[in-house]
Order: C-alpha cells, then sequence, then structure tokens
C-alpha cells in the first residue's frame, strides 16, 4: 500500500529554516527607487503605458497584459517614471524596466477602486479580474495565473490543490503566510472553486511547518471541502508533479499537464494574492520575500514592494557578514545566483538567500564513478549518470531518447553527485541545445 | 565588521548547495576500512604480509603518478587499487612480482581507459589475473600461517627474473584443501582466518564488519555482496543436497576469496551495475559463477575470474535494467 502522502527518491538537503521560521512577516519601508521590468512572468512581456516623467500612484497600471498569456505590470509605490530602459534582471539578463523614483512624502494609497464582489462573478469575469491584478504563480515560475483558473474544456477538474509544501531549504514565506493568513488563503481558495467550479481543494503542507497546518485546519469554513494534508518532509515534495503524486496517488503521463489527471496546483502565496484583489481590489504589487542565509546578519519574512533592488533589501535586512559569497534569488536547490545586486525583487521572487562561503560547492569536479546516487535521487526516474556522460559529449539526440524532456532540473541528482559534477546545468544546457537543433525534414 | 554588500559574487548553476559526501571521503574511508584487515593481515602472516601490502600500494602510488592525468593521487582510488591488490596476494610472493602487477594493475586496469570512472573491469583484479598469468607457481604458493612475526615466509627479496628459492613451508588454502585432497577445513578457522590464503583474504570477520561499516555510511551498496551471498548460499546448499560431499553453503561463504571480492571489489563503484536493480543481477551471476569454478572449474578459486566476467557484463545489464520513467506508459500500466 503506497503512501498517499509521498513520492519515490528525491533528497533530503539541511532545511535551514529555522532562521526564519518563527519570525512574523513585517513590512519593508519604501526604497528610493523602484525598478520594474517589463517581463516577470512566465509567457508575453508586458505592454508598456507609461512615458517618462508621468507621475503615478500606488497601484497604477505601467504596463498592459499582451495577449492571454501575459500580465499588467503595476506601480508598487506613488512617484515618478524616471526612466524606460534595459536594467539587470534576476535571471541574469538585462531587460526593458521602468525605473520609478519613489515619493518620498507620499501617503503610498491606492487610488480608490471598485472591489469585485466575487460571489456573482462567472469564470471569465473572475479570470479577468485576477488578470488584471497581474497575479502570476508566486512559487518562482511566475506563471499567469488566470490561465490556470481556465482549464481546456475537454478535461474536468475534480480537484484543486494548493502547494504549501515549500521544500526548497531556507525558503518560509509560504509557511508564515499560512500561519499568520490562514483565513485569507482560505477566501482565496474559495474564490478559485467558485471560479473553477471544483468541489474539492486539497492543501498539501510539509510536516515541518506544524504551526502552519494547524492554523489552516482551524481556519477552514464548515461549507467548504478542503483538506489539510501532511506531507514527508523531502525534496522535490513541493514540485508539481510530486505533489500530485503525494495527494492523490496518481502519475502525470509524461509530457502532459496536470489537468489531463483532473488536478490544477496554485501555489499558497498565489491563492493570498487572488484573495487580495477580491478583498482589497489590490494588484499584485508587493509580495511576501524570505531574506535569509548564513551570509546575512539580520534574516526575515518581509513585505517587499515588487521593484525594490535587491542592493537596498540586502541593505535593510542588516547587509552582509564578511563571509558572504553568494546571492540566491529563490531557495538554494533551483534558484539563480545573481551576479548584479542592482536586479529588482520581481513577482516570482520566493527568497534572497545571502550563503556563506562554506555552504557554496566546491570547484573541483571529479570524474563520475557511477556510484548510482543520482538514480537513486532523481524523483523522475531518470538515470542522470548516464544523462551527464552523454551531455559532456554533446551526444543529444540520444539524451533525448533516454528521456531529457522528463527532466524538471530540480537539481537532486547534482545535490547528492559525490564527484560534485554539475549534471543540472548540464541538462539545463542540453535542453537548449536540443531547442536550437533545427528540425530535420526528409 | 559588516559590509552591506559582499564584494565579489559567486554565480553557478543551481542547485548551490551540495551534500556533504565527496568522491574522495568515499574513496579515503574505504582505505580506512581496510585496516582492520590490514591488522588482521599481519597478525597471521606476519611482517610478510605487510611488505606484500605495502609494495603493492607504492608501486601502485607511483605508478598512479606516473601515468595517470595528474593530480589524481589525492582522490584515494589509486591506494585502493595498491592495498587490494596486495591483499589477494600470498605472503611469501617476491615483491618484485608485486610491485609489477600493482604497476600493471594501475597502467592497464586504469589508465589506459581513461582513469578513474572510465575503466570496464576492476583493476586490483586485472593486476591479479596479470600475475596469475605470469607467475602461476609463485601466486599459488601459500605459506603457512602463524610462526614469528619477523618471519620472512618466502623469497620474497628475490631478484627479479631469477629462480626464487622456495624456503618457507608452505601449506594449502582451505578450498585447495577440498578440491585436491578432498579434505575439509573446520568452519572456525575459516571465520577467524587462521587458515591458509592470500594475506588479506582469510578474516572473514574483520572483513564483515569493515563491509558493514561502508554499508551503514553508504560507501557501497549492499545489494551487490547481499546478493553475492544468497546466490553462493542457495546454490551451494541445492548442490551441497545432492551431493553431501561437495561443501555446503557456510564453507563456500567463509572460506576462499568470497568475502573480500564480494565486499571490496565487486561493490567497486566503477565497474558493476548504475542501477539498484542491477546490482542484484550483478551479485546473481557472480555468485553463480563462483560456484561454478570452484566446483566443476580446473582452480580451486574462482571469485575473481567472476567478478572479472560480471565487470564485462556491467554495461548491458545498466542497459537492461534502465529505471521506468515518471509517469511512462511502463509505470502507469502497473
Amino acid at each position: 500500500m503506497p503512501l498517499a502522502f509521498d513520492f519515490r527518491h528525491g533528497v533530503h538537503p539541511p532545511e535551514e529554516k529555522e532562521l526564519t521560521r518563527e519570525l512574523p512577516i513585517r513590512r519593508m519601508p519604501y526604497p528610493d527607487e523602484l525598478v520594474l521590468p517589463l517581463r516577470q512572468h512566465a509567457g508575453k512581456p508586458a505592454k508598456l503605458c507609461v512615458k517618462v516623467g508621468d507621475h503615478v500612484e500606488r497601484g497604477d497600471t505601467i504596463a498592459e497584459a499582451d495577449g492571454f498569456i501575459s500580465v499588467p505590470i503595476h506601480a508598487s509605490a506613488a512617484g515618478t517614471v524616471t526612466a524606460v530602459e534595459f536594467w539587470p534582471h534576476p535571471d541574469g539578463s538585462y531587460a526593458e524596466a521602468v525605473r520609478i523614483a519613489v515619493d518620498k512624502y507620499a501617503a503610498q494609497v491606492p487610488r480608490p477602486r471598485i472591489v469585485p464582489k466575487w460571489e456573482g462573478l462567472t469564470t471569465e469575469q473572475v479570470v479577468k479580474a485576477v488578470q488584471q491584478a497581474g497575479v502570476v504563480g508566486l512559487g518562482g515560475a511566475a506563471f499567469p495565473t488566470h490561465v490556470k483558473l481556465a482549464p481546456p474544456k475537454e478535461y474536468a477538474v475534480h480537484t484543486l490543490i494548493i502547494n504549501g509544501a515549500e521544500c526548497e531549504p531556507y525558503l518560509t514565506s509560504d509557511h508564515r503566510t499560512m500561519a499568520e493568513y490562514p483565513d485569507r488563503v482560505l477566501f482565496g481558495i474559495r474564490v478559485m472553486m467558485h471560479a473553477m467550479g471544483v468541489k474539492k481543494c486539497v492543501v498539501g503542507i510539509e510536516k515541518n511547518k506544524p504551526d502552519a497546518i494547524a492554523a489552516m485546519q482551524r481556519a477552514v469554513p464548515k461549507d467548504l471541502d478542503v483538506e489539510i494534508l501532511p506531507l514527508t518532509v523531502k525534496y522535490p515534495q513541493g514540485a508539481e508533479k510530486m505533489l500530485i503524486k503525494a495527494v492523490t496517488g496518481v502519475e502525470v503521463p509524461s509530457g502532459k499537464l496536470p489537468v489531463t489527471v483532473g488536478v490544477v496546483v496554485q501555489n499558497v502565496g498565489s491563492v493570498a494574492a487572488i484573495a487580495e484583489v477580491f478583498e482589497t481590489g489590490l494588484p499584485l504589487i508587493e509580495r511576501i520575500v524570505t531574506v535569509t542565509g548564513h551570509g546575512l546578519n539580520k534574516p526575515q519574512n518581509l513585505i517587499v514592494p515588487v521593484g525594490t533592488k535587491l542592493r537596498d533589501l540586502i541593505a535593510y535586512c542588516g547587509g552582509v557578514t564578511p563571509d558572504a559569497a553568494e546571492v540566491i534569488l529563490g531557495g538554494p536547490m533551483m534558484g539563480t545566483a545573481v551576479a548584479n545586486l542592482d536586479a529588482p525583487v520581481v513577482k516570482g521572487t520566493t527568497g534572497v538567500v545571502v550563503l556563506a562561503k562554506h555552504e557554496t560547492r566546491g570547484e573541483t569536479v571529479y570524474p563520475c564513478i557511477h556510484c548510482g546516487r543520482c538514480l537513486d535521487a532523481c524523483p523522475v526516474f531518470l538515470n542522470p549518470s548516464h544523462l551527464g556522460d552523454l551531455a559532456r559529449v554533446g551526444r543529444y539526440d540520444e539524451m533525448t531518447d533516454a528521456h531529457l524532456a522528463d527532466c524538471m532540473l530540480c537539481g537532486s541528482c547534482a545535490f547528492v553527485c559525490p564527484s560534485n559534477i554539475p549534471l543540472a546545468q548540464l541538462f539545463q544546457a542540453s535542453k537548449a541545445a536540443l531547442r536550437r537543433v533545427p528540425a530535420v525534414t526528409t | 565588521m559588516t559590509a552591506v554588500t559582499p564584494p565579489r559574487l559567486i554565480v553557478t548553476a543551481s542547485p548551490h548547495v551540495k551534500a556533504a559526501d565527496s568522491t574522495p571521503k568515499i574513496m579515503w574511508h574505504v582505505v580506512l576500512s581496510l585496516v582492520p584487515v590490514i591488522v588482521a593481515s599481519a597478525w597471521f602472516f606476519g611482517i610478510s604480509a605487510l611488505l606484500v601490502i605495502a609494495t603493492s600500494t607504492v608501486a601502485a602510488l607511483i605508478t598512479e603518478r606516473a601515468v595517470g592525468k595528474g593530480g589524481t593521487l589525492g582522490d584515494g582510488s589509486a591506494m585502493i587499487t595498491g592495498l587490494l591488490l596486495g591483499l589477494t596476494l600470498p605472503a611469501g610472493m617476491a615483491l618484485w612480482m608485486v610491485g609489477l602487477g600493482a604497476a600493471f594493475a594501475i597502467a592497464f586496469g586504469k589508465a589506459v581507459w581513461g582513469g578513474l570512472g572510465q575503466n570496464v573491469f576492476n583493476p586490483a583484479l586485472v593486476g591479479r589475473a596479470f600475475l596469475q598469468a605470469a607467475f602461476p607457481v609463485a601466486i599459488t604458493t601459500w605459506p603457512r600461517v602463524g610462526g614469528p612475526f619477523m618471519e620472512l615466509k618466502g623469497d620474497l627479496f628475490a631478484m627479479p627474473f631469477l629462480h626464487p628459492v622456495t624456503n618457507a613451508i608452505t601449506s594449502a588454502t582451505p578450498l585447495g584443501l577440498l578440491k585436491f585432497e578432498g579434505k575439509g577445513t573446520e568452519l572456525m578457522g575459516l571465520v577467524i582466518g587462521n587458515t591458509g590464503g592470500s594475506v588479506g583474504e582469510t578474516a572473514a570477520l574483520v572483513i564483515l564488519a569493515g563491509g558493514l561499516y561502508l554499508a551503514l555510511r553508504q560507501y557501497l551498496n549492499w545489494r551487490i555482496p547481499v546478493s553475492i551471498f544468497i546466490t553462493v548460499a542457495l546454490f551451494s546448499s541445492i548442490l551441497h543436497l545432492v551431493d553431501p560431499k561437495k561443501p555446503d553453503a557456510l564453507f563456500m561463504l567463509f572460506s576462499g576469496g568470497l568475502m573480500l571480492g564480494a565486499i571490496y571489489m565487486a561493490t567497486d563503484m566503477v565497474t558493476s551495475p548504475v542501477t539498484n536493480k542491477g546490482k542484484w543481477v550483478f551479485g546473481f551471476g557472480i555468485g553463480v559463477l563462483v560456484v561454478l569454478i570452484r566446483v566443476w572449474g580446473g582452480l580451486p578459486e574462482g571469485v575473481m575470474y567472476a567478478i572479472l566476467f560480471m565487470n564485462a557484463l556491467t554495461p548491458f545489464i545498466n542497459r537492461a535494467t534502465q529505471p521506468a520513467v515518471f509517469g511512462s506508459a511502463t509505470r502507469l500500466a502497473r
């Protein structure tokens, strides 16, 4: 009898959550300047609709959604647009961004707005409201949330799964959200269930957050079929397909979307953002970020205005220790290391982790000794050892045959590899190389 | 002093953290776990055993330095090869032969394949197979166990290519006794290790303890030795039932090089299958071959050839035991 709340394989990185798990969410003061890239979500970048010199109020649209798989960007503070230019993006590139000089003496009160009443709204109206509020998946991938609210008609969605696993080491923003604002999360769930016509919802939370589990269980309203399910503490428990396997016992077929098994997964933070839309009418202009790490002086869970530069955020958290070495956006397993601290916090930034030197990966790489640990770690049952051998000699076609497409780059293989082989990086590069290969026509 | 932002940033691909184990750490733990085996060999065969092991190890390290890729001494793998080869040789073997075997093991067992991780066959066993072919008499001349610690068990310091003077009292291994003279050996002696044989293969309990340590720390995969033990035990028990003159399971398990081979050589990560299913198959194959060679082969002992043969099959076993991918048709059908 397989356990209903687990998946096979996976790894146990040190959790390191004790730095911030007890710290209540606090609000960060507005920085002097905000930088808002037009590309903060998966899909088409937003279309600019302000010009240099314009004054914007907090919550004003500065860029509109460009198509269905796109969301608008809003000003996260009142101020003046000083420039629209290429600026360091958290993904390492430079991207078009709006720079706003924040008005120091503004009350930062958004313009009066109509708060939509969720009860009377059709699916389409909810989808539209969520899109206009710029809500995206706050778990890291930043996929527009409204798209998931309107799944293709040919699939019947029977269960909404809320992802509260937060399996990445260090991060505690979802944990604190559930522990402190369970009612808001459940209100978001109510709106989603209403919009999607789904009768059942399961919230999966790793067992290492007992206070969040308890708070959520207390907050479940009697008229909603919401189950709070404690999950085994294991990485990558929060990966969509692993979570579905753990909650329902069903494996999403390779290459298919979760909706094919009647399930839609949303992140806790996104659900709270939806609740915000229907509680206050405010768009997504700030998010909860765990700013932490052994290289940081004052780790905290903060409400951060989107567009805050990492430099300002780190300075607010007391600066870094002398042995700080690497700044990561997101968790240390799948996050991106940043080279430029002028890059801003964007909607998909779950955490900012400053690693101390001793925590970082060494530089020495040894040959693969075929120990097989990566096979025991891989949650999708690939053979990373073999794939790694193929990647290093560029045999990408054979990697396709070895199911490279099923790799979700969770990094479990590279985490356990005793030879320190950067397997996830090799696979990411191989996937990119394969995308560039022209289709052979015969 | 606290800086607001770090002066220099490391930028690497994810994951940015790593489990504590490293390849050198695994290798050096294997070396550490061999220390009791070496001590046991010195206890039973005296200074001669230490001379054989030391010569083999030093020759392996020098060869690694000379023909290896450079900077590879620190990974500990050459050390393991040298120690293991030394442990599989008789105490009285001429040291120049021992050194030659170790050099061959590193050069042709590992370096020509491309170094650590690339070789198909276990390097220590390649070295031993070479010695078996080159010096069949010397490698089967077993000095008697016991005697004063400082006693030299054979013509250890014979000059190369001169006829060695055999002056030590020799004995036979338990497997040789059984095969050629039809005599059994008391089980207790086999378990403790005060029997004839290679310097490091006789103390079964000590080897088992080392294997247990490595298995608990997950530095060896327990499936391989367990699979070998189960196969050997079952197969030889069946033969023993049919013909009681054939050795029983306990004799088979504790005699000869089975313990050393199953725990320290078959589990060589480089030359054994990478999948768990494959490890069971690999161990099964070794177990069957060991019994076949011991019972019906011309040689009294078959562990070395059994492992080398299964090493050759490892790529095929890997291919046949690939895991079924998450959400694939194979898994969904289950």
